[in-house]
């Protein structure tokens, strides 16, 4: 078994940073594009904890991947209230079709 | 009684009359017997009237005059001080003046009651009478020249409005508009003579004037200027006392009714203008005298050859008076203001009662002026019959009536006046006037009240006019004997009435004199008169002169006055002579006499077609020059706006729409990139990101 190193870890975190971000540009539906958010926050936590664990920062880095679930779950609670008024106004969630902001 | 009370007297006198108009005005439609209040106002005017100069003669020799500053300007620059005052004087040619337009205006009033009973305007009639009255009265009354000046107007404005009384006829409009426009020339020239007297004293006050002339203070310093001044205040009185060549207005005004020519076209608007040059007497030169006498003889020889032939009984009548009229001038003009004023006074008293007299006749005629259709009236209307008779010897100049004192004093003083200064055609002319003026005046008695009744069915309805009318006729009949103003039928020097006429000293300098006017310096111990040396105009040459001329002026106008009278009832009375034949051989000179010697056919082919061509000329230049230059003007400006226009609509429009247009372009362009969808910003701001990586990458 090959030596674990940080390469690796960024590896995945780019991986699923990308995964992330394209769903958040391709997928129509609103849950799904909040979805690819919490991928990307999650990919960025993995920086955070690689980088802590591998370089001398101590648990700074810990403490940041904390904040930041702290913050998607506050995020998560703000999208979805607006994905649910956005249901109630146009009946469905797909958000290329939300362009009333153009007119 | 102290002068004062005099003075308040008289204003009261000259203010009443105006209550009279304003109130008849006003509510004369209301109260339909208002007019009464008037004829109670000038009762009251004449009784106070009588007061006023009973005691002025009696008791007060000087002049009372009270004057108060009506604007003060204060220091008016290169002028001085300068302020106008305005005030009365009384005199006692002021007092008897206004004693005689109290009086006739009074018997106006009374007669006028029967007169125009039935007119649709009568209580229009008496405002108008009152209006006249007060502005008549502010004439006499003013110590001014500026006061003189405003009611010398208002008087027109009355004799205009009581001319066109009947204004639905043509011809009495036309009249009164003839009387004001004449008018207003003499009235120009008057002010112009007035405006030269203010702008070198400073003031329009008669006394204030004429001492500083006395003082040697001379127009412009010239002698000249002293004449023109004279002369162009003397053109006030050509236009209001109708003198040649003004006199058109006076036999037009007979158009308004009957006892306003009596009132004011015979009595006392026309003889304003004689009354104010008896005033001023004292500041005319020696050249503007010979014009006055000029004017005066010339007034009263045409007039009175115009009479000569005239049918319409008004209009004999009013020739009659221009020729009296010219009479008085002329006497002012030879130096005899005080037989002028004389004149003036016997005259207003006998003339209104030929007018009023004349009115009756007219009025029991059924309003029939033309006298070749009368006759006969005398045993219809005894009572209208012998006080027109008194008036007619009286004007003939036959003794014991007033008509002779006051002729007789005015041909003694030109046949004087001819002596003294070898200008002898102005009292021949003055003679032969006094024979014409016998002659039509017995002639239109000889047509109206003798002979045959020529129109019968008039001549039976005529009656005697009611009292109302009589008595005004009678009261003046009186008047009109000798023995009111002196008690020697023959001659009037040593009557009350001549001897009360102030003596006035001609003011002008020596150089601008007649001769016989000149002061005769009397060295201090020889001066027995007890007089100081000052100018008098009676100098001793000039009493010699009148006192030659006395007797053989009175016999020669006597004769000629028989004269007139013989061959007037040789054509009328006797018939010895058919008059027809007489004017058949002389037709030219006929129709001229007949024709007022064309006086206003020739105005009317100058002046008026002159004015009239003048102004078609220049409505002409108005219509093609002035309006065409206003349209051209238009016409460029509208060119010019059309260009502008067009540069707005091209250029500066343009240039707006270009910015909008280029806004709009990019506004299209940039549209395309706000698509309104989340995902499509999200994936720019990663481009957008990836960029600035590959930008910023060399840097790390």
């Amino acid at each position: 078994m090959p030596h674990v190193g940080l390469t690796h870890f960024l590896v995945i975190s780019s991986i699923l940073f990308s995964l992330g971000l394209y769903a958040v540009i391709v997928r129509k539906n609103a849950i799904l594009v909040l979805m690819g958010i919490e991928l990307m926050l999650n990919s960025a936590n993995i920086n955070f904890v690689a980088f802590a664990h591998f370089g001398r920062f101590g648990l700074d880095g810990q403490m940041m991947a904390l904040f930041v679930i702290v913050l998607a779950a506050a995020e998560a609670a703000i999208a979805l209230a607006i994905v649910l008024n956005i249901y109630k106004t146009f009946l469905h969630i797909n958000v290329d079709e939300v362009d009333k902001l153009k007119e | 009684m102290p002068g004062s009370n005099l003075i308040s007297l008289s204003l009261i006198i000259l203010f009443l009359p105006l209550i009279g108009f304003i109130t008849v005005l006003l509510f004369g439609k209301r109260f339909s017997k208002l007019y009464n209040f008037e004829i109670g106002i000038l009762a009251t005017n004449i009784i106070l009237t009588i007061f006023v100069m009973f005691q002025k003669l009696m008791y007060f020799p000087e002049k009372i005059a009270n004057r108060f500053t009506w604007i003060n300007f204060g220091n008016v620059p290169f002028v001085g001080e300068l302020k106008v005052e305005l005030g009365i004087e009384l005199t006692n040619v002021t007092v008897l003046m206004l004693f005689v337009v109290n009086l006739i205006s009074f018997l106006v009033h009374v007669y006028s009651t029967k007169y125009m009973e039935g007119d649709i305007r009568f209580s229009r009639y008496y405002s108008y009478l009152g209006i006249f009255t007060f502005s008549m009265l502010g004439i006499v009354l003013a110590d001014n020249f500026l006061m003189m000046y405003i009611f010398w107007e208002l008087v027109g404005l009355s004799s205009y409005l009581l001319i066109g009384f009947w204004y639905e006829k043509d011809s009495a409009a036309d009249a009164g508009k003839k009387a004001f426009l004449t008018n207003r020339i003499g009235d120009m020239g008057m002010w112009l003579g007035i405006l030269i007297l203010f702008t070198n004293y400073h003031t329009f006050t008669f006394d204030t004037i004429f001492e500083a002339i006395n003082a040697g203070n001379i127009p412009f310093g010239d002698n000249a200027w002293l004449t023109a001044a004279g002369i162009l205040i003397f053109l006030g009185a050509i236009g209001k006392s109708a003198q040649f060549p003004l006199h058109v207005w006076l036999p037009d005004a007979m158009e308004g009714p009957t006892p306003i020519s009596a009132l004011i076209h015979a009595a006392t608007m026309v003889a304003a203008g004689v009354y104010m040059i008896v005033k001023v007497f004292a500041f005319f030169t020696a050249d503007a005298l010979l014009v006055i006498a000029v004017i005066g003889v010339l007034t009263s020889f045409i007039s009175a050859t115009i009479a000569l032939t005239q049918n319409d009984i008004k209009k004999v009548l009013a020739y009659s008076t221009v020729s009296q009229l010219g009479y008085m001038v002329m006497a002012v003009g030879v130096g005899a203001y005080q037989y002028a004023f004389f004149h003036l006074v016997t005259h207003a008293f006998f003339k209104a009662l030929l007018f009023l007299g004349s009115g009756s006749v007219i009025y029991a005629m059924h309003h029939e002026q033309d006298m070749r259709k009368m006759g006969g009236l005398k045993k219809k209307m005894p009572i209208t019959y012998y006080t027109f008779l008194t008036a007619t010897l009286a004007i003939s100049g036959v003794p014991f009536f007033s008509g002779f004192l006051s002729k007789d004093g005015i041909l003694a003083s030109t046949y004087a006046f001819g002596s003294l200064t070898g200008y002898w055609l102005i009292p021949i002319i003055g003679f032969l006037v006094a024979g014409m003026t016998a002659f039509y005046m017995f002639r239109l008695v000889l047509m109206t009240f003798h002979g045959e009744p020529r129109d019968h069915h008039k001549y039976d309805h005529a009656h005697e006019s009611p009292w109302a009318m009589t008595i005004p006729l009678i009261t003046l009949a009186v008047l009109s004997f000798w023995i009111v103003f002196t008690p020697n039928p023959v001659s009037p020097d040593a009557g009350w009435f001549l001897n009360k006429i102030e003596t006035q000293f001609t003011i002008v300098p020596q150089a601008a004199r007649f001769e016989f006017m000149q002061t005769e310096v009397v060295p201090v111990e020889e001066n027995h008169t007890n007089q100081t040396e000052h100018a008098i105009i009676h100098s001793e040459h000039y009493m010699h002169a009148m006192h030659e001329a006395h007797y053989p002026a009175m016999i020669l106008s006597l004769v000629l006055a028989s004269l007139g009278i013989l061959f007037a009832f040789v054509l009328y009375y006797w018939n010895k002579v058919s008059a027809d034949k007489i004017a058949n051989s002389i037709p030219f000179l006929y129709r001229f006499s007949l024709n007022k010697w064309f006086f206003d056919e020739f105005y009317h082919s100058t002046f008026i077609r002159g004015t009239l061509e003048t102004s078609k000329g220049l409505s002409v230049f108005d219509g093609k020059v002035i309006d065409g230059a206003v349209n051209g003007s238009a016409t460029v400006t509208q060119l010019f706006s059309k260009i502008s226009s067009l540069f707005d609509q091209y250029v500066v429009d343009g240039l707006v729409n270009l910015t909008a247009f280029k806004m709009g372009f990019f506004g299209f362009i940039f549209k395309k990139t706000q698509t309104g969808r989340v995902q499509n910003y999200i994936l720019l701001a990663i481009l957008s990101l990836i960029i600035l990586f590959i930008i910023f990458l060399p840097f790390f």
